[in-house]
């Protein structure tokens, strides 16, 4: 159960409050179970761990058939305010951190954070604008070596 | 169901090697199982996150996940983590006889 080091690779590329999260427990379930875990965020994914954006995701109650209410209501001014104001009351209510505080978790646990250099260009962001927990911007091409042998969830 | 023997004790423990009575623990049989899973001594930050997961089962009903751990029983996740290198997750609650954790943090 414990020899072998199962090594688990996420690629985190959508920036929305619903869809950063998976990611993040994901990873830190690899490290709470003793596995190797690495994040490589990439496009939209970038935001959750751009500094200026990481306290300010947002959930849209648009174009997800899982919403219970019709997108015609959905797509209201305001309405992605309310879903996400409404998602976050209930995360909190289970005591599930924040993203950044999930952040700061995975690097105490050991896991490692990347940023991928292609859309750190696209979005004109430099090192400096990402979290501190982000190890080092990389190439795909970078990810892939470094993902060698992990099992790869994309998210 | 299978029986094992920590510490000179004969345990019940799961398929994953979990005791099945908590009863059963002594730290003597905390000494063994953490040899077995890596951890050659337990430090007394070790006890003290042990005895925190022992009390916390007790009182909740359920073995308590890292964040639990982290925010009552005076060790930082960084701290944790090197205490429990193999996987505070599962490893905590082995050690301390107490069942796998159902927490997701």
């Amino acid at each position: 159960m414990e020899n072998a080091t199962r090594k688990i690779a996420i690629i985190c590329s959508k920036g929305s409050l619903d869809m950063a999260y998976p990611g993040l427990i994901l990873a830190n379930a690899a490290r709470m179970a003793g596995h190797d875990a690495m994040l490589f965020f990439t496009f939209w994914g970038l935001d959750i761990v751009n500094d200026k954006k990481v306290d300010h995701l947002h959930m849209s109650p648009l174009g997800n058939p899982s919403m219970p209410i019709p997108a015609m209501i959905a797509g209201l001014p305001g309405m992605e305010a309310l879903a996400t104001k409404m998602m976050v009351a209930d995360m909190d209510k289970l005591q599930i951190p924040h993203v950044r505080e999930m952040i700061e978790n995975l690097a105490d646990a050991g896991a490692e954070l990347y940023a991928c250099q292609l859309a750190m260009d696209m979005f004109k962001l430099e090192k400096k604008d990402l979290v501190p927990q982000v190890k080092d911007v990389i190439s795909a091409m970078d990810f892939i070596d470094k993902s060698e042998g992990a099992q790869v969830i994309f998210v | 169901m299978a029986t094992k023997t920590y510490g000179g004790v004969a345990v019940e423990v799961d398929d994953e090697g979990f005791l099945k009575k908590a009863a059963e623990w002594t730290p003597e049989v905390a000494k063994a199982i953490a040899a077995e899973v890596g951890i050659p001594t337990l430090t007394e930050k070790h006890w003290k996150v042990l005895e925190f997961a022992r009390t916390d089962t007790a009182s909740q009903g359920q073995s308590p996940g890292p964040r639990r751990i982290v925010a009552s029983a005076g060790v930082s996740m960084k701290e944790l983590y090197e205490l429990f290198p193999k996987g505070p997750g599962k490893l905590v609650a082995r050690v301390a006889g107490v069942p796998k954790p159902k927490a997701c943090l």
